[in-house]
């Protein structure tokens, strides 16, 4: 006799609250083979609660915006499986992203982690053509030198937010501008057609900067794009010991 | 101060924490330590005095901690230096590892001496 | 502005160079030390008059007391939220005492 298997259902807590605070709710989703933990989120959204808050655009790893804490990690959640996170039967568990402001839900104010990348000068600024100029020739970068290289290895980035929310130092230190934006300066420090080496070390010195970073390596860890953002800080160290030591530095 | 160790449990991450913990227990025993050895200022009888009252279980016991936390300390901040100024980035793990095995070692040497 | 702090990062670094050196010969010491248990005569055999010892007790210590004010500056910075130029200028004054502190110590056992 054929018995019709019940859909099993997934268990979903996620925090519901703004700025002023919050708690958990409790939700029930089908479980199904091939979920992320978005779709989750998206289906009760959809299904449940329409108030529900929450942010993402591409649903394939390229924007940015899905981040949040699932069960007490930051991760990209169009691209987390279920599966790979919670075990059969485990509680799936949704927080906002850490070490930003709350709006509502799911949903953070990324703007100090964007205002950090302005502050640890992540713009690129033409050796060249200071004033916007357009250069005459194209720079020609070879793409086995060793700033290339530098350069390539934080070019990546998607500004997702996962490292920002992952470090201690941002949470104890507010001023701290965090491992993205430093692997944003670090990129273009290697950036040979740049012109604003000095004044970059300089935003990225000291305590609100690298000088704070104890290598914990969590944004390495956790980043989504498999960037490196610790040794990236370590290389602006590095770069401002021998400037300082040799006299580079203005 | 909220540490969700979920997101927390890398050798990296273990490897931060042993060194704040070891360098903050190290510098509080600095100037107890200092204290102590200056006992020989009164002359040998003031140091051999203190030496006397130290040696007991107990005291054995957080001293061969001490000389623990201390290997320990050195071969984590060896770790963080070669990452700061070598720019080593792989091995990681094997770094983390080498650092334990150090101070496992150091420990083991010094058991080996007090009995 | 932010060159007192990359002092010090550096200032921190260049002990720890030392330390490593210094915490090797001294965790070797200790370990042929203990062998047996201690007496103040076995360490004062070792160290009175001992002129390159006490210098480098006094550099040991030195080293170790400012490495270990900076150290504490950061941990009390991040999770007492102690900031600011009076805590670093505290900060140097504890390290500098407690270091010359050893000095007195090493200065003890060298003339004892
Ligand atoms: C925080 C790190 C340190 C630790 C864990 C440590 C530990 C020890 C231990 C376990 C001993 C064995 C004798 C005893 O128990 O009194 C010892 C001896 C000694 N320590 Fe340290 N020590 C440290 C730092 C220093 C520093 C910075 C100095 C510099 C003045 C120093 C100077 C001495 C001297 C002179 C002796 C006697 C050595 C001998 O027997 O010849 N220690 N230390
Ligand atoms: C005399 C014994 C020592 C004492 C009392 C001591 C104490 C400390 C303290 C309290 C910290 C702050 C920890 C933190 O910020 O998390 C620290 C950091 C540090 N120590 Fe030591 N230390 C000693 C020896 C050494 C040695 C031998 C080395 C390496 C060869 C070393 C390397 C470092 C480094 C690199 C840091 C910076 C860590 C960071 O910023 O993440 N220390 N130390
Ligand atoms: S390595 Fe540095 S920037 Fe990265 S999480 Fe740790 S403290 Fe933060
Ligand atoms: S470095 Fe990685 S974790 Fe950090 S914002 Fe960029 S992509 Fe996200
Ligand atoms: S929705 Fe764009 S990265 Fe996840």
């Amino acid at each position: 006799m054929e018995t019709l298997k019940a859909p099993e259902t997934l268990k979903v807590r996620v925090w519901r609250g703004d700025a002023a605070g919050g708690e958990f709710a409790e939700y029930a989703v089908p479980a199904r083979e091939n979920q992320t933990v978005l779709d989750v989120v998206t289906e009760i959204q959809r299904e449940i609660e329409p108030t529900l808050a929450y942010r993402f655009a591409c649903r394939v790893g390229m924007c940015g915006s899905c981040a949040m804490e699932v069960n007490g990690r930051a991760r990209w959640t169009c691209r987390t499986h279920v599966r790979r996170v919670a075990r059969p039967g485990e509680v799936l568990e949704l927080r906002p992203l850490a070490n930003l402001p709350v709006i509502r839900d799911l949903a953070t104010d990324m703007a100090p982690f964007f205002d950090k990348w302005a502050r640890a000068r992540g713009q690129f600024q033409p050796k060249d053509a200071g004033d916007g100029a357009v250069p005459d020739d194209f720079a020609v970068v070879p793409p086995e030198s060793k700033a290339r290289r530098e350069a390539d290895a934080g070019i990546e980035c998607i500004g997702c937010g996962v490292c920002y929310a992952s470090c201690d130092i941002v949470a104890w230190n507010p001023d701290y501008l965090g491992p993205a934006a430093m692997n944003r300066a670090w990129t273009l420090v290697n950036d040979v057609r740049d012109g604003a080496r000095g004044a970059r070390l300089e935003a990225v010195s000291g305590d609100a900067g690298c000088h704070s970073c104890h290598s914990t390596q969590s944004c390495t860890q956790h980043c989504p794009k498999n960037l490196d953002p610790s040794s990236a800080i370590a290389g602006l160290k590095r770069s401002l010991f021998w400037d300082s030591l040799l006299g580079r530095r203005g | 101060m909220s540490l969700d160790p979920r997101g927390r449990s890398h050798p990296t991450y273990i490897a931060f924490i042993l060194h704040r913990v070891s360098g903050l227990l190290l510098a509080l025993f600095l100037p107890l330590h200092f204290w102590a050895l200056g006992q020989a200022i009164h002359g040998e009888a003031a140091l051999e005095g203190f030496l006397r009252w130290a040696d007991n279980p107990l005291l054995k016991a957080a001293e061969w901690a001490l000389v623990v936390l201390l290997a320990l300390h050195l071969a984590g901040g060896l770790r963080v230096m070669a990452l700061e100024f070598l720019g080593w980035r792989a091995r990681q793990k094997d770094m983390v590892a080498a650092s334990l095995g150090l101070a496992f070692a150091a420990g083991v040497l010094f058991l080996l001496n007090v009995g | 502005m932010s060159r007192g702090a990359v002092h010090l990062w550096a200032a921190q670094r260049v002990t720890a160079l030392f330390l490593g050196v210094a915490v090797a010969v001294h965790l070797v010491t200790i370990i042929i030390a203990v062998r047996g248990g201690l007496s103040a005569a076995e360490i004062l055999g070792r160290t009175q008059g001992a002129t390159a010892w006490f210098l480098f007790y006094c550099a040991f210590a030195l080293a170790a007391g400012l490495h270990a004010a900076i150290g504490l500056r950061t941990i009390a910075a991040e999770w007492l939220g102690w900031r600011g130029r009076g805590f670093d200028l505290a900060w140097l004054g504890i390290g500098l005492l407690t270091g010359l502190f050893g000095v007195r110590a090493a200065w003890g056992l060298y003339v004892a």
